[in-house]
């Protein structure tokens, strides 16, 4: 198994431009996902390293060797398509067995690795079974399977949970996890569902456009995310759109004067503060973060009155969404402890939004059209 | 049950009964003992089946028909299945009228197809010497016409819909393009080609109009050996033979049908 490298990708069809100057080392044995919602060209990056799209330009290498010029079946990745593709007239011992008849191993090696294979997925007894004789789960661990027998340098991943149901989706990203890790297998992983992404990944990579927004791991991409897409898109947000007054000050558009940590170097707005006269920023908020009282905290930079305007009772979390004297609006999530001193909110009463100054994240309120998939 | 239901039952029965009488007819002629065909014969016999074998025309000409049918079915394959999976795959100029015009000889006049093709293999054994007129190749080749369609349109129905993600998953796993097409692609479509072969194989073997003008002496098919010995007489021979026609067609059905199964296919 070994590293997987894209340097400079780029497809395009004609005008269009599905991706754009994809770049990306991917360590022995990391799973890396892409995120982003359709359209953003994460799939469209999955083909080119699975050799289905060629690239327009760009290099992709698998374990130091050059393979963009190279046809899908010469490239000895292991692709688990969306819909698993599974040879709906070979049992699934015979899919297991594909790859390694087309590698031309001897018979008796390729019995034992396709037994192995089915006690790995857990499919020891239903190795004769007709694709269409089997689950959904089982028919996703016969593709999983088929796809590590034949030892790829790179596992591809092609949203493998998206055609389960929510309680075996759980189940098996875990599954899937553990088995990536005990083989050690280099992996890339495509998917529009942020909680998946969150849940398995090593490293993300957030896509939108074709272009790359952000790589990190989920940290980095929750708590430093380099623009607003980003913000948005991985994990929930509240955007106050305005301007900067001087650093550390922030107007919005309603007329509030904000504070928020203007030193740090973090958040992508800060680098261009220096002209930021009339420049459109956003201020970035996490709902988890902002505390509701009855009346101003004074020991919190930022307080500002409104009002209960919904609420939804999500159990280990009450979601209020709180309609400021501006104007605009702020969902605000009260943790659900049980402690004595929590109070619930009820509507249309006032409250206090307070936070300290360093929850506010200022980025470049450049509004993206494809947020509206969130 | 509802009258509109009865009325649809005895409207099905009437039509399967119109289709069925002429075959029910024929049969039970080849077995009256009467030398002229007379109402009611006069007793049976089954003579008339080992007549069959002393018309040198009969015998021949099935052998004929059966040499041309197989060898213009396996020609339809050869040509009609790439030529389906393009149309179905790949998006050209003119593809749609390529679709069109591989369909056509279906609702061209066998005369007139016969017609052409004659003057045609006339005018090329003419130019290039070769003996194609009243020949065995001149006869396939111009069958694998008929035969063109039928095998465009069954395998072109069992493409729609097909899942091309699996011919993905085998080139993933190693396989090239040809091993993807022999170990994935055919057996998936096979219940089309199938079907394509049958009816290639029925339409070549009773072919009459077309054939007409491409026979020449000493070679003759057999429906065209069953018209010859009507222009003379009309005995219960003409009906024998039919009868087996009808069974070996019927035969090849039920055979076909045990492994794939025809009434999904068309």
């Amino acid at each position: 198994m070994a590293r997987i490298e894209l340097e400079a990708v780029s497809k395009r069809y004609g005008d269009f431009h599905a991706v754009r100057d994809f770049s990306i080392k991917i360590d022995q044995g990391e799973l890396v996902v892409l995120l982003g919602p359709s359209g953003c060209g994460k799939t469209t990056t999955l083909r080119m390293i699975a050799g289905f799209v060629p690239v327009t330009s760009g290099r992709i290498r698998l374990g130091g060797r050059d393979v963009t010029g190279l046809p899908a079946h010469r490239r000895n990745t292991g692709l688990v398509f969306q819909g698993y593709a599974l040879f709906p007239h070979l049992t699934a011992a015979e899919n297991i067995a594909f790859g390694l008849e087309m590698r031309g191993l001897p018979d008796a090696v390729v019995r034992e690795k396709v037994a192995s294979a089915l006690r790995l997925v857990r499919l020891d007894d239903l190795g004769d079974r007709l694709p269409r004789q089997l689950s959904g789960g089982q028919q996703q661990r016969v593709a999983l399977a088929r796809a590590l027998v034949i030892e790829p340098d790179a596992l591809l991943l092609d949203e493998p949970l998206s055609n389960l149901d929510a309680k075996l989706r759980e189940e098996v990203r875990v599954e899937i996890r553990q088995l990536q890790r005990a083989l050690g297998l280099t992996t890339v992983m495509v998917t529009h569902d942020q909680d998946e992404a969150l849940a398995m990944a090593d490293r993300l990579v957030v896509m939108s456009a074709g272009a790359i927004q952000q790589i990190g791991t989920q940290r980095e991409l929750y708590e430093h995310p380099s623009n607003r897409f980003v913000a948005g898109f991985v994990g929930r947000t509240n955007f106050l759109s305005g301007e900067l007054v001087e650093p550390g000050v922030f107007r919005s558009d309603g007329g509030l004067t904000l504070r928020y940590d203007g030193r740090s170097a973090l958040s992508g707005g800060v680098a261009s503060i220096g002209r930021m006269s009339g420049a459109r920023r956003a201020l970035a908020l996490r709902p988890e973060r902002l505390a509701l009282g009855a009346s101003a905290d004074p020991a919190r930079s930022n307080h500002v009155a409104g009002t209960v305007e919904f609420a939804s009772y999500l159990g280990a979390m009450i979601e209020y969404y709180v309609r400021l004297s501006s104007g605009e609006t702020l969902r605000v999530h009260a943790p659900n402890t049980g402690a004595a001193g929590d109070r619930a909110w009820a509507l249309g009463e006032t409250v206090h939004v307070s936070w300290p100054v360093e929850v506010g994240l200022v980025l470049e309120d450049e509004h993206h059209p494809e947020e509206e998939h969130r | 049950m509802t009258a509109g239901r009865v009325a649809l039952r005895v409207a099905a029965g009437l039509a399967l009964g119109f289709i069925l009488l002429p075959l029910v007819l024929v049969s039970w002629l080849s077995f009256f003992r009467d030398d002229v065909v007379v109402f009611p014969p006069s007793g049976y016999t089954l003579r008339w089946f080992r007549a069959i074998l002393d018309q040198r025309n009969f015998v021949d000409g099935f052998v004929t028909s059966l040499e041309v049918g197989v060898f213009a079915m396996l020609a339809g394959l050869a040509l009609g299945v790439p030529a389906s999976l393009c149309l179905a795959r790949y998006r050209f100029r003119g593809r749609e009228s390529l679709g069109l015009l591989l369909l056509t000889p279906l609702v061209v006049p066998g005369v007139v197809a016969g017609t052409a093709i004659y003057v045609f293999q006339v005018e090329t054994e003419i130019l290039t010497h070769l003996p194609l007129v009243a020949s065995l190749p001149g006869l396939v080749l111009a069958h694998v016409v008929i035969t063109i369609p039928w095998t465009v349109r069954l395998v072109s129905a069992s493409l729609t819909g097909f899942d091309r993600t699996v011919e993905e998953a085998a080139q993933n796993l190693g396989a090239g393009p040809w091993t993807t097409f022999r170990r994935v692609t055919l057996p998936l479509i096979r219940p089309g080609v199938v079907a394509a072969a049958l009816f290639g194989f029925v339409i070549s073997f009773g072919n009459l109009e077309m054939t007409l003008f491409l026979i020449g002496p000493g070679r003759t098919t057999l429906p065209i050996a069953i018209l010859q010995y009507l222009e003379w007489r009309i005995d219960p021979v003409i009906a024998a033979v039919s009868l087996l026609q009808i069974l070996v067609i019927g035969a090849a059905m039920v055979a076909t049908d045990r492994y794939v199964k025809l009434a999904r296919v068309l």
